[in-house]
């Protein structure tokens, strides 16, 4: 890893104000850094507070505290740079497809001729295989075309980074397992900074290089980073059958059912450092570090 | 299935309406209907001789009413002295008010209904402003109008401006102000300019309910242009609704009923027309 992240998350929190004074905390003290070309999933439950995560990375939420550094600069706002891949499509409904991706071109473009953007744009239509659908709307869409055009419009402006929250779980089984290999060799083609979100383990262990595990809000943590011991190129039809796929799995797997609630007592009278948590990497072959993982 | 319905509808249209003739036919024979019993004199002295004994109806027949329409449909346009003009001219007066009042409320409500959809706060601060101004019955305006502007015709643009202005207002503000998080967030994340954004995103976005409230305006401002001209006189249809009562000639007023109504129907059939134009399927 090289020493200067593209992103890093600094000391992180997220407070409410309680019903009846005092404050909830969702999460604090929460540091990440991302390095430039990673792909990263964030992994947690519902509440965890991964959507807020997203959204102050993306500049549409603001924390309580701490701050997130992209390119050694703290961010204030929406930028470009950070494209970002809704749940919902996020399409604007009144445009076509290359409307809607030409807005965001035009707009990382402003000096760019008509012509130049429409060329701009219909590369990445092909390269999302939407050709021949370039003049429809939305609505005429399935969903997961909708889904590649959301992913076509946040590729077209080049960005630093990627941010996605939960981008194909409203998809079936079926379109989510060909847009995930897709998107996967876009990112790698592009050399794609990514952060992902996501509650769907099979999904993480395709895409992601590193699996950041979050447990349960509130005052949720990072309690463990996951490195990937797959092949860099896995596919989803084949990787079931490497002998790290169930070690990992099942490792994941224990922390969301379990090890996400109890984490707290997990730590207790034992130096936890929020800035450094443990890096795991389970494999078949050396030994596991968590007994429990084994027996499922 | 669809074509049989819609068959089997006309016919029932066509039953009813005949059914409608019948009875008003029925009721205008002589001897029948109100005017059979005791005559009051001076309800004599309005009406024809004839028609105060029961001999005739002063109620046209649909015969009589229908061979109005034909006079008027033959020559809509004639002027023959200030009191007389064909129907057509009166309702180009009508017309003419209500699209110079309309189109001016359009051009003071939408663009300040966006802008008070776009502030939470100005949003909050004329709510109450504009909930006790809406149910304000726009004739009531017309006093003070004609105290203001001292002059008839203006004034009744002036109701026709303010009738239409709250729907309008009301809808613009509204459709902006709920223009879904999520399309603001796109274009925030890409970074799009105030204007564009108020352009491309917003005004597309709000454009549905913004013309919702331009259909519910166009009906409000041809219902009050009647009763408006009633009260300022001159010109218009409902001058000429009114001059023909003081004429006691009920074909014509049944003529002139009509008439609006039909015109009514065709301005609101233009406004849906063009709101789907602007629509669009999530």
């Amino acid at each position: 890893m090289t020493d200067k992240p593209l992103i890093s998350i600094e000391a992180l929190a997220r407070r409410y104000p309680k019903r009846g004074g005092g404050e909830t905390t969702v999460f604090e003290d929460l540091w990440l850094p991302i390095q430039k070309g990673e792909f990263v999933c964030l992994i947690g439950h519902s509440g965890c507070g991964k959507t807020t995560i997203l959204n102050v990375l993306a500049g549409l939420d603001q924390p309580s505290s701490g701050s997130v550094i992209v390119d050694g600069r703290e961010i204030s706002g929406p930028s470009l740079d950070r494209a970002v891949i809704f749940q919902g499509h996020s399409l604007l409904p009144w445009m076509t497809v290359l409307g809607n991706i030409a807005l965001a071109v035009s707009s990382r473009r402003p000096e760019w001729s008509r012509e130049t953007v429409r060329a701009h744009c219909q590369r990445y239509v092909d390269l999302v295989h939407l050709s021949g659908s370039e003049h429809k709307k939305p609505a005429e869409l399935s969903g997961g075309m909708k889904q590649r055009v959301g992913i076509a419009r946040a590729l077209a402006i080049e960005p630093k980074m990627l941010l996605m929250d939960e981008p194909f779980s409203a998809l079936d089984a079926l379109t989510r397992g060909s847009l995930q290999e897709e998107a996967r060799r876009i990112c790698r083609e592009t050399g794609q900074t990514v952060f992902m979100i996501t509650h769907d383990i099979d999904e993480a262990m395709l895409l992601a290089d590193r699996i950041v595990l979050m447990t349960n809000g509130p005052q949720a943590k990072i309690a463990e980073i996951v490195e990937n011991p797959l092949p860099r190129d896995r596919l989803a039809a084949s990787m079931h059958r490497h002998a790290d796929y169930y070690p990992l799995r099942n490792h994941l797997l224990e922390f969301l059912v379990t090890r996400s609630k109890s984490f707290a007592s997990e730590i207790e009278g034992r130096p936890y450092d929020p800035r450094k948590p443990a890096v795991v990497r389970p494999r078949a072959t050396a030994e596991d570090p968590l007994p429990a993982a084994a027996s499922i | 299935m669809a074509s049989s319905l819609s068959l089997r509808a006309g016919l029932l249209s066509v039953l009813i309406f005949a059914a409608f003739v019948g009875a008003w036919q029925w009721a205008t024979l002589p001897g029948a209907g109100p005017g059979g019993g005791a005559v009051d004199p001076e309800y004599a002295a309005l009406v024809s001789g004839a028609a105060a004994q029961g001999a005739k109806s002063a109620f046209p027949t649909p015969a009589d009413v229908a061979a109005t329409l034909w006079g008027h449909l033959k020559d809509p346009f004639y002027v023959r002295g200030a009191n007389d003009q064909g129907v057509g001219i009166q309702l180009a007066y009508s017309l003419g008010r209500v699209l110079v009042g309309y189109l001016l409320a359009a051009a003071v409500a939408i663009p300040l209904g966006f802008l008070i959809g776009m502030s939470p706060l100005t949003y909050k601060a004329l709510d109450p402003f504009i909930q006790i101004l809406k149910p304000i019955s726009p004739l009531a305006w017309m006093p003070l109008a004609l105290y203001t502007i001292k002059d008839s015709g203006v004034s009744a643009i002036f109701v026709i401006f303010i009738c239409s202005l709250w729907p309008m207002l009301i809808n613009t503000a509204f459709g902006v102000a709920s223009v879904r998080k999520e399309w603001l967030n796109v274009a925030a994340t890409l970074e799009v300019g105030a204007f564009r954004k108020a352009f491309l995103v917003i005004l597309p976005a709000a454009a549905p309910t913004i013309m919702t409230g331009m259909r519910i305006s166009i009906g409000i401002a041809w219902l009050v242009i009647v009763a408006a001209e009633m009260l300022v006189g001159g010109t218009g249809i409902g001058y000429f609704v009114w001059n023909e009562w003081n004429n006691l000639s009920i074909g014509n007023i049944i003529t002139a009923i009509l008439l609006i109504g039909l015109v009514g129907m065709a301005l609101d059939l233009a406004l849906a027309r063009a709101a789907r134009l602007v629509a669009y399927r999530e």
